[in-house]
């Protein structure tokens, strides 16, 4: 078979596997009484209808860019970094404990901030390293080990809103003391988006995609995702390389962390990771972790997110028809690249 | 039961594992499957058991045709086959484990169903304790549990599959005796194995085969130079011996012991020299394997030193072996020595040496093509190892040793390969020892180890004989070792007995 007949057989799986997915969530929304071409029109509409609703996708953009770019370097390691929401959160709550420890010290708000972009990736990075010790020293599954370190980092959040942080007078769930302006990230004016988060997760994206592509670290840690047997033998130091994958994965979801708190929050609230984890986990998935397809497909998937806030207004929809969305893309590109295979191995026999 | 095996054909790709075997077992046999490793005995007794169906031929059970399609469908036409590593479920009791693999109603009568397995038990004088915990039994205990639980389904046919490995003298007495009772009930016992020894005491019988092919049937008094010679077949000629000059000791061995969960190895004394190649003769199992990876550093010994250059590296990490010039190839080539889904090129990256933080990929090209020139691959710098040929991912894994290196651990180096391929392999390896490393290797093939080694270790069941000179043992000599004859019963080994 040609390489260009096998890629137009590809291309056409992936078109069917968009069609399934929206023809799913069509039936879905019929089951509902929702007029589905209504519902999708709202969700174009509220996503790129103005420019200021596209500046809000930008907004949930940047953390769903720095999560699924960590993970395609987990991913490429061979490691399911369920744990990443929980990394996020640390990386909030990091960023939050710094800003409050220096937003009186007199420090010029520039250096504050550096120090609190640093402070989230340390505390990613080391919420990380906790699931990859697990994982490599204490033989646990890194899906077991991450999902329960989520449960506890959830609870740290609350613990902190409630107690040692909590507000002057009572703690609420609306979260912690808002931080004065000039700790906010600077954002264009008339809008909620900062170009500094924007630049922030280009430039990391764009480190890792050079790094994986080009470094000895990169292809070692591909080795390891690929065959970690024949790695450790060939003489690559296999647990150093998934800690690294880990810490590396960590230290940008925990970016992503500080980023809420500093440039769309301005404080630590319950839910502050937002799910960008477990989003970022369906990106990876779905652009099949080519680091060059997470721009397009991860601004597809904030815009969904923002298109459908609308919803529940609009049409007593409620929101999260966006996710059902999402994970039908995910499921049937994965199904449909398990048919696209079988089809092929039959045609070869 | 009488069983009969009418012109079985199996393809695995282009391996004719069975080739035509036509083979008649009566009722109240005990009959011998004898072969070494690859011979096709497992493929000809998974096809009688139903886990896999033959390309061609026919199976017939008293005169009846029949097609098995599973092993459940086998139980049924009463085959019941009892496998190398007991197939059970460790964390449970012995009598939820027999439940688990019965057919019957959702809610089983545990009281009737221990009730006849005692009565199994007293037949055949077991004393299993039916409350037990699986992972307290020994290997021995759960072979007896796995044939009481195959009778206990109607089992007509039992098929033990190298029965013999791991366990004690005594439980060996004992199954021995349980064979010779079931024989006596009219049930047919097929017994796969390469131990003469064993084959010797308890069969009827005696099928060979080699290659796939049906090469013979024996009847007692068996001829124990006839059977070694129809198992391992003719020398074939490999061309003129490469004599390599011996330089300083590479590796050595003091007391050295080693374990797994299966067997010991106890006191190893050996030096190896620079240029020096060492075969390790054995049946799969024997212990060569854990052998050769413990000199690898893989595992540690349990006691004892090894030196490396003079330089104690007993206990020390893989990796100070790899860096040390210690490289172990194994076997099997796509799980744990090449990658699929990375290229030539990148393989060669990351065995090479790292000099700085990014890979220069045209220069890295360059070097894989000039390797793949010198050892013969047919393949380009791009393409994906698993698309290689068998014999191409070989080559591809010598070319990734580096250079200069002390020791070479080899685990069939030309296990799968043609003779051409084989001999291309070897006089890389033989280069390889000119430059000074020295070569340990295993393999199943004795013309190979004998043509190629300077010396000759056999291990039979956890027993290592002392190295033998390659050039004064014969082919014979070495099958009646590795098949468990010649052996000293106590005391000291004498190599007269083996030379």
């Amino acid at each position: 078979m040609t390489r260009n007949k096998s890629r137009w057989i590809n291309i056409s799986f992936q078109f069917a596997a968009i069609l399934l997915a929206l023809l799913f969530t069509t039936i879905i929304l019929l089951f509902s009484g929702a007029p589905p071409l209504q519902a999708y029109a709202n969700i174009i509409n509220g996503s790129i209808g103005s420019l200021k609703k596209f500046s809000d996708v930008l907004v949930a953009w940047v953390p769903l860019l720095l999560t699924t770019t960590g993970l395609l370097v987990t991913f490429t390691a061979g490691l399911w970094n369920i744990g990443i929401e929980g990394q996020i959160t640390l990386g909030a709550i990091f960023t939050t404990g710094l800003l409050r420890l220096f937003q009186d010290s007199g420090l010029p708000p520039g250096l504050i901030l550096i120090l609190a972009m640093l402070a989230g990736m340390l505390g990613g990075a080391l919420w990380a390293s906790l699931a990859g010790a697990l994982k490599t020293f204490g033989g646990v599954n890194e899906i077991f080990g991450g999902l329960g370190l989520n449960f506890v980092a959830t609870a740290l959040t609350l613990w902190l809103i409630f107690g040692p942080w909590k507000r002057p007078g009572i703690g609420s769930m609306s979260g912690t003391e808002p931080f004065p302006n000039h700790l906010w990230l600077p954002m264009i004016s008339g809008t909620r988006l900062s170009i500094w988060a924007v630049i922030i997760g280009i430039i990391a994206l764009a480190v890792i995609y050079i790094v994986l592509r080009g470094s000895y670290f990169g292809l070692r840690l591909k080795a390891v995702g690929k065959n970690i047997r024949s790695s450790f033998l060939i003489g690559i130091p296999t647990s150093r390389y998934m800690m690294s994958a880990f810490i590396l994965c960590g230290a940008l979801a925990g970016l992503a962390g500080a980023v809420q708190v500093t440039a769309v929050y301005h404080r630590l609230i319950p839910s502050i990771s937002s799910g960008y984890g477990y989003l970022g986990l369906l990106v990876a998935m779905l652009i099949n972790y080519k680091a060059l397809l997470v721009i397009p497909v991860s601004l597809f998937f904030a815009a969904l997110n923002i298109g459908s806030i609308q919803l529940p207004i609009i049409l007593k929809l409620d929101s999260t028809l966006s996710g059902v969305l999402q994970g039908a893309l995910v499921l049937f590109f994965l199904m449909m690249d398990g048919v696209r295979q079988r089809v092929l191995r039959k045609a070869e026999r | 039961m009488h069983v009969e095996l009418i012109g079985i054909h199996k393809y695995f790709g282009n391996v004719h594992a069975s080739d035509d075997i036509h083979m008649t077992i009566p009722s109240g046999a005990i009959h011998a499957i004898l072969g070494e490793n690859g011979a096709g005995k497992s493929t000809l007794m998974k096809v009688l058991s139903g886990f896999i169906q033959a390309d061609q031929g026919e199976i017939r059970l008293d005169g009846k045709p029949v097609i098995i399609h599973s092993p459940a469908d086998a139980i049924h036409h009463g085959i019941g086959m009892l496998h190398q590593d007991p197939l059970d479920f460790p964390p449970m009791k012995v009598i939820d484990n027999f439940l688990v693999g019965s057919p019957g109603k959702p809610i089983p009568n545990r009281k009737n169903v221990i009730r006849s397995l005692e009565e199994l038990q007293k037949e055949f004088d077991f004393t299993i304790d039916l409350n037990a915990y699986m992972d307290t039994l020994t290997v021995g205990e759960r072979q007896q549990l796995e044939i009481l639980r195959l009778l206990w389904l109607g089992a007509q046919v039992l098929i033990l599959d190298e029965p013999t490995t791991g366990i004690s003298a005594p439980q060996k007495v004992k199954l021995f005796d349980t064979l010779r009772i079931l024989a006596g009930q009219g049930k047919t016992v097929i017994f796969v194995s390469h131990k003469l020894e064993d084959v010797e005491s308890l069969c009827t019988k005696v099928s060979v085969l080699r290659r796939g092919k049906l090469v013979g049937e024996v009847e007692p008094p068996f001829d124990i130079d006839e059977l070694v010679t129809m198992m391992f077949g003719k020398v074939v000629s490999l061309g003129k011996r490469a004599v390599v000059e011996q330089g300083q000791a590479i590796l050595e061995l003091k007391h050295f012991s080693v374990e797994d969960y299966r067997m010991r190895l106890s006191e190893v004394d050996l030096q190896v020299h620079a240029g020096e190649v060492i075969g390790l003769a054995g049946m799969e199992g024997s212990g060569q394997l854990l052998f050769l990876q413990t000199c690898a550093g893989i595992h540690r010994p349990i006691t004892g030193q090894l030196m490396l250059n003079n330089q104690d590296l007993t206990g020390k990490s893989y990796h100070t072996f790899v860096n040390l010039g210690v490289r172990y190839v194994p076997a099997s080539r796509m799980e744990e020595g090449l990658i699929p889904g990375l290229s030539l090129t990148e393989h060669f990256v990351l065995a090479g040496e790292q000099t700085k933080p990014f890979v220069d990929w045209a220069a890295s090209e360059k070097t894989a093509d000039e390797r793949i020139v010198e050892f013969n691959i047919h393949g380009k710098p791009t393409t994906m190892v698993e698309d290689l040929s068998g014999g191409n991912q070989q080559r591809a894994l010598l070319a990734l040793l580096r250079t200069p290196l002390s020791l070479i651990l080899m685990e069939h180096p030309t296990r799968g390969l043609d003779v051409e391929s084989s001999i291309y392999i070897w006089s890389k390896l033989k280069e390889r020892c000119r430059q000074g490393s020295a070569i340990l290797f295993i393999s199943a093939d004795l013309d190979e180890i004998l043509h190629y080694s300077d010396r000759i270790l056999v291990f039979y069941s956890g027993k290592v004989s002392p190295p033998l000179n390659a050039m004064e043992t014969t082919v014979d000599q070495l099958g009646q070792l590795i098949g468990g004859k010649g052996w000293p019963s106590t005391g000291s080994w004498q190599p007269a007995e083996a030379g």
